[in-house]
């Protein structure tokens, strides 16, 4: 494959490679996102191709293994193109069935959605509820994206972005118009990303760096992966532009190392692209050059704090650095170093085509875009699922979630993770947005939303986030690791019908100093959903300890 | 060399561009405690107990004062309740493993310690680090350091290196604390090479 | 503390397979020199070998200019290393929030159960070991077990007996 040398080059290529292709050619895609995985799904699309090649059908049907869909709960999900009809909880047995009805130009209505209250069948995908009330921007590309073969992406528009940065606006302009944007950091901090940029941009340094924090680590958060399998080259596109508007020439993608998709995808898409002249020296003839390497986090949760996470790419042990100075200023080597979160970087490229203006029109006034969600706990319908900030939790929850599984009654919602909060169902209408819900003491944090029934056991709950955390700090200073660990016995002996009077104020005691001192966010935040807790659900801690101190 | 003013507890402090609040605070004769600082250490920033308040364009800040650089007109206050109550708890938190360490104990007065408020664990060790980074940083030896994470985190000695470098050195035996080094490298000695600790030439021992 | 090699009940060396040792040579030779490397080195000798042998590490420390104690920090601060032998087969039960509230912590007690070993430990035939997650990214099939990578979504004991059942 010739490099590409031009932003003409670039296009006519995008052009060979949709004249090359019939939009009209109905293509089964089959979901190999990480539950439809686990479901198999590769199974059936072995069980597909074989169907296909023993009927000879390759010249009238194409098929796909793509990455999630984001309907989770009803994998193995398959979309048939061009139209989107959706068959959900797909068998290899269903596989004759489909491909005769497909060739057929027929729907399989036994497939179909149906809704669970009401009968009514719903065919293609923006009829069916889940997927009706969204605004896919950044995951609606993955049904019709293969992730090992960079010509679907650039199907779909991919590295234009890039191409009109490179060669139609200064690594300022880039900068400008991402804080124009207002596009707000997507990891947790919510910091806006614009400003950040132009801090390492500015730093006085020689060399700049630009980092991908893909660790997620944030237990039931599950989308970045969802959308760095599915689609690594959007995220790559938006570092490429990143690194050009801050004048970075080496890049570093920080992820997981326990999906073996996860890594192949990634390990495909830097070599397709440098293939391609799209990464690595003269990026599109530009005189541009950036190379990217990958790392990986081996297992523990602190590695995906910023400074942690340079360290361990510095090849030291992942704790967390207790300097006063920004890792946009000194990070890497001491070097400016600009670290974003997957999602954030999959912003860019959107941003650059359509226009700051155009993505601040969406969401509210200080939250813009679109959010990616991963829906799950007591929830009808989990899975990944992308919003405009300012959507109620409620149309989250319910018109796209379903509600809670068996009808239950809703008791809380939880964001955040160990890092954020538990608000009660009262609060459902707060509009998914960075400071409304900061200020509920819920904040979005990467974007895990935890559906919890009336059964659940709020005590618990605090008590499994802190004992996460015992587990996951690194242990270096003292307010977190006595901290938390002082903590968690007083939480444990609560439920486990020890509870004593005076551990309500103990706890509070021990979360003012782990929330003052620690030396990261890991520790400082650590008392927030317990403080969420006493916020909300006080009754219950108090009712708790007093059947305990009964108890005895 | 710049000079920077700022306040410390009420008191104009002269200082120079690059110290720590800890060292402006210092100079000047003004104390704050602290556990795992040593003057021929990098600042570590784990013990947390020289937290102090800052204050910035009016915005209030808790920072540890071992690695805060000083500014032009930071405001700093060294004493308060919360910066108190954050102390005496760090000291509660430590007590729990080593209630007779001298240190512990004169601060534990000093701000109202309870050394009974948590269960006793004696491990001993308070993990300030300061042997791990003096045969890092000064001895260049790497003999012992930390293992595993969060409430597991403990140091180790390296038998090998151990067996080569400690008895002629056990400079890190009076720099800690609790007496936990040393403890942790006899230990290490009789697990691992007993009878073998490299010995000085006139020792009759041998 | 300090923990000697371990060995087989035969008394012969439980130490590296010859095809993994030449392997491990390899890894070792490609990054010399290359202190950043570190854990990449003993992430690609985890997976080659299925646990770090500490003269490995000796090997990894001198080859590589690190100090031996930072690589025993790195060696035992990630749950994905093992200093000791693992089983034939790595069980992992997740533990992410979703999954605990759809009652990971009953599944992993079943688990531990039939298994007879808990989390982060090896049982003594080397047939299996057991670690918890979280959270393995594929909460909609919660709680899920996960033996050698494949996934057995919305689980519960009864259904654990019979998976493990096959790996027996």
């Amino acid at each position: 494959m010739p490099k590409l040398h031009s932003a003409a080059e670039l296009e006519q290529l995008r052009a060979d490679i949709l004249a090359s292709r019939d939009a009209a050619k109905p293509c089964i895609a089959i979901c190999a996102g990480a539950a439809c995985h686990g479901l198999d799904s590769l199974r059936l699309v072995s069980a597909f191709e074989e169907e296909i090649s023993k009927h000879d059908l390759g010249a009238k049907l194409d098929i796909r293994a793509t990455g999630c869909h984001g309907f989770c709960e009803r994998g193995p999900n398959v979309v048939i193109g061009p139209s989107n009809i959706c068959y959900f909880e797909v068998k290899p047995d269903d596989v004759a069935d489909i491909v005769t009805h497909t060739v057929n130009g027929e729907v399989l209505g036994r497939l179909v959605y149906t809704d669970p209250a009401t009968g009514q069948k719903a065919i293609h995908l923006d009829e069916v509820p889940f997927y009706k009330q969204q605004t896919r921007l950044l995951i609606g590309d993955n049904i019709k994206i293969d992730p090992l073969r960079i010509e679907d992406y650039l199907a779909l528009g991919g590295y234009a972005a890039l191409s009109k940065a490179l060669f139609a606006m200064s690594p300022d302009q880039v900068v400008d118009e991402v804080k124009k944007s207002n596009l707000r950091g997507r990891g947790g901090g919510g910091f806006p990303a614009g400003l950040k940029w132009e801090t390492a941009k500015n730093a006085p340094s020689e060399d700049r760096y630009v980092i991908v924090n893909g660790h997620e680590g944030e237990p039931g958060a599950f989308m970045d992966r969802a959308l760095f399998t599915g689609n690594p080259h959007k995220v790559l596109e938006g570092l490429i532009i990143g690194a050009y508007a801050i004048g970075a020439h080496q890049g570093f993608i920080y992820t997981r190392h326990d999906s073996p998709q996860l890594i192949s995808h990634i390990e495909r898409a830097l070599v397709q692209a440098e293939d391609y002249g799209l990464l690595g020296g003269d990026i599109l003839g530009s005189g541009f050059r950036f190379t990217v390497e990958l790392h990986f986090d081996v297992g523990i949760f602190v590695s995906g704090e910023s400074s942690a996470l340079m360290h361990s790419i510095e090849g030291h042990p992942p704790e967390p650095r207790p300097k006063y100075i920004r890792t946009s200023v000194a990070g890497i080597w001491d070097k400016p170093s600009n670290l974003n979160n997957v999602e954030t970087w999959a912003n860019v490229p959107q941003i650059i085509s359509r226009g700051a203006d155009w993505y601040a029109g969406i969401g509210t006034e200080r939250s813009k875009g679109t959010k990616l969600v991963s829906l799950s706990g007591h929830v009808a319908n989990s899975g990944v699922v992308e919003v405009p900030m300012g959507t109620p939790l409620r149309t989250i929850v319910y018109d796209i979630g379903g509600g809670v599984a068996g009808g239950k009654p809703l008791k809380a919602v939880h964001l955040g993770g160990p890092m954020g909060g538990s608000i009660p169902q009262q609060l459902i209408d707060t509009p998914l947005d960075f400071d409304e819900l900061a200020k509920l003491g819920a904040p979005i944090g990467a974007g895990g939303l935890i559906v919890m029934n009336e059964e659940t056991d709020m005590v618990e709950v605090a008590r499994y986030l802190l004992e996460y955390l015992t587990n996951e700090s690194c242990g270096k200073c003292v307010p977190c690791r006595e901290g938390l660990r002082q903590m968690l016995k007083i939480l444990t002996d609560i439920t486990s019908g020890k509870g004593k009077s005076g551990d309500i104020a103990q706890l509070e005691d021990l979360s003012d100093v782990t929330g003052a001192a620690c030396l990261c966010a890991l520790g400082k935040t650590a008392p927030d959903p317990l403080h969420s807790m006493f916020r909300y659900f006080k009754d219950e801690y108090e009712a708790r300890i007093a059947a305990g101190s009964a108890a005895k | 060399m710049s000079e920077i003013l700022l306040q410390i507890d009420g008191k104009a402090v002269k200082a120079v561009a690059g110290m720590t609040v800890l060292q402006a605070a210092r100079a000047a004769g003004i104390a704050i405690p602290t556990l795992c600082d040593h003057p021929d250490l990098e600042p570590y920033g784990v013990c947390r107990i020289c937290t102090v308040e800052v204050e910035v364009r009016g915005r209030k800040n808790d920072v540890v004062s071992c690695l805060y650089p000083v500014a032009r007109d930071l405001v700093v206050r060294t004493r308060s309740e919360k910066i108190d109550k954050i102390r005496r708890v760090i000291l509660e938190e430590l007590l729990a493993h080593a209630p007779n360490a001298p240190d512990l104990v004169a601060l534990a007065q000093e701000y109202g310690a309870d050394r009974d408020r948590f269960a006793k664990e004696p491990s001993f060790c308070i993990l300030c680090g300061l042997c791990v980074r003096y045969c890092a940083e000064v001895k260049q030896k790497n003999a012992v350091g930390f293992i595993e994470r969060g409430v597991r985190r403990e140091i180790s000695f390296i038998p090998e290196i151990a067996e080569q470098e400690c008895w002629d050195c056990q400079e890190c035996f009076a720099i800690c604390p609790t007496s936990a080094a040393q403890a942790a490298y006899f230990l290490t000695e009789a697990l691992a090479f007993p009878g073998k600790r490299k010995a000085h030439a006139h020792d009759v021992s041998r | 503390m300090y923990a000697s090699e371990p060995t087989a009940i035969g008394g012969e060396k439980v130490g590296t397979a010859a095809m993994a040792d030449d392997r491990i040579d390899q890894i070792i030779a490609q990054h010399r020199g290359k202190p950043g490397s570190l854990i990449h080195v003993l992430m690609a000798i985890q997976h080659a070998n299925h646990w770090l042998p500490r003269d490995v590490l000796r090997r990894v420390a001198e080859a590589l200019d690190v100090p031996f104690s930072e690589v025993m920090q790195i060696a035992t601060i990630y749950k994905t290393f093992s200093l000791t032998p693992k089983g034939r087969h790595e069980v992992q039960v997740c533990t992410g929030m979703s999954c605990h509230l759809r009652g990971a912590a009953r599944l992993l007690a079943a688990v531990q159960r039939l298994l007879g070993i808990r989390p982060g430990e090896t049982d003594a035939e080397r047939k299996f070991s057991l670690e918890t997650g979280s959270c393995l990214g594929s909460c909609s099939l919660g709680p899920e077990l996960i033996v050698d990578g494949t996934h057995y979504g919305r689980m519960t004991p009864d259904k654990a007996e019979d998976v493990l059942k096959l790996y027996r």
